[in-house]
């Protein structure tokens, strides 16, 4: 893929700076207090976190390295996290980790998204839907891949066994990625990877920036494993809804299959990411509670702000049309 | 690599207020014994009877009010 366009300083100052490595402009300073919501950062952290994924065919090859990128990360990444600090830091209880995954995934109450996708969705709506979701989707489980090499034992056996499936067990054909691919198509829309980022709102990114942060430093290691349990623990529910939105569109079974897939898959996936996964990784780091429980209450949060975006955005075309 | 003849070919385990998942050598028939046809290495058994998709479990479970511990 290339380079998206700027949206501001900050992605104006990183594209120049990785098409054009000898620059030596000093890159902007920054602050935001809505970091979820700011496009020009958002669009930033998707930039310098894609350079450790596949990358711009544009960018300098190495830009991936550049001390002044890394730094310039790094300063807009304090925000971020100061901000996720606020907003998702949970106390701790005494209870098994997995009863608090679940205390926490039940607590939310969020926008139901999922059942006005199953009930109300247009098919423009769907497709709004999808694109938003291919920025993720398209690299679905690439994130937490980076955990691996960072647990050992009970744990790393069951993100193994986890993201397997995610890559389809040995059939690339039955790659989560694929899969998605098939409903994209249906809905006539470009499956070319990182196709929708130049148009997708801030609040897109960011839900796949909080899985990169995690992603890209050992430091926060239990909140990605946090972050995939609460991830698999709210997706069969709301995947059904989804693939009765789309039956209800017209899609075929195989059109649907990513979302009827995910019911069958996470209903294993949550018990092994929940119990296994996270349950083994604070019975050898019990001091890593506290960042399991951050990492999926980030999860949360930000799927909760997205399905607010596209809601509300939709509950106002109705008005306008009514 | 060895292979230790005391390993069972199938492991299944219960998970609390969740199902039943069962990995390694099975088959799985419904109540008419009919093969059910799932391709997946470990699969997940509904303990709630309330799965919309059984014998698999589809995560309808976490609906219900749960039972603490014993």
């Amino acid at each position: 893929m290339r380079l998206p366009p700027a949206r501001g300083p900050l992605s104006e100052w990183l594209i120049g700076r990785l098409c054009e490595p000898q620059r030596t402009a000093v890159s902007p300073a920054y602050r935001s207090k809505l970091p979820w919501a700011d496009e020009d950062l958002q669009l930033s952290l998707w930039i310098a976190y894609e350079l450790h994924y596949r990358g711009f065919e544009d960018a300098a090859i190495d830009g991936q390295w550049d001390p002044e990128v890394l730094a310039f990360r790094a300063m807009l990444e304090r925000e971020w996290v100061a901000w996720l600090e606020r907003e998702c830091r949970v106390m701790p209880s005494d209870a098994p980790i997995a009863e608090q995954l679940r205390e926490l995934v039940d607590a939310e109450d969020g926008p139901r998204l999922s059942a006005y996708v199953r009930r109300h969705a247009t098919l423009d709506q769907f497709r709004q839907f999808v694109a938003n979701k291919s920025v993720y989707q398209l690299k679905e489980a690439d994130p937490h891949s980076f955990g691996i090499p960072r647990v050992d034992g009970p744990t790393k056996a069951a993100l193994v066994e986890i993201q397997s499936d995610e890559y389809g067990g040995g059939r690339p054909e039955r790659m989560h990625a694929e899969l998605f691919r098939t409903t994209m198509r249906w809905l006539g829309l470009n499956d070319a990877y990182g196709n929708y980022v130049p148009e997708a709102p801030a609040v897109t990114l960011a839900v796949s920036n909080v899985m990169s942060l995690f992603a890209m430093h050992r430091r926060w290691t239990p909140a990605l494993l946090g972050h995939l349990a609460a991830l698999e623990m709210t997706s069969t529910l709301p995947n059904r809804q989804y693939a009765a939105g789309a039956l209800r569109l017209g899609a075929t079974a195989q059109d649907a299959r990513y979302f009827t897939e995910h019911v069958e898959a996470d209903a294993v996936h949550e018990q092994i990411a929940a119990h296994d996964l996270c349950g083994s990784y604070v019975d050898d780091h019990p001091t890593a509670l506290s960042d399991v429980l951050f990492g999926a209450s980030c999860a949360l949060k930000l799927d909760n702000l997205f399905a607010h975006h596209l809601l509300d955005q939709w509950k106002d075309k109705q008005c306008v049309a009514s | 690599m060895t292979t230790n003849a005391e390993e069972p070919a199938t492991a299944i385990r219960a998970y609390p207020n969740g199902p039943i998942l069962v990995r390694g050598d099975f088959e799985l028939l419904d109540e008419d014994g009919v093969p059910v046809a799932t391709d997946r290495r470990t699969v997940a058994l509904c303990r709630c009877g309330r799965s919309a998709i059984a014998p698999l479990c589809d995560g309808t479970h976490s609906l219900l009010p749960r039972t603490p511990r014993s």
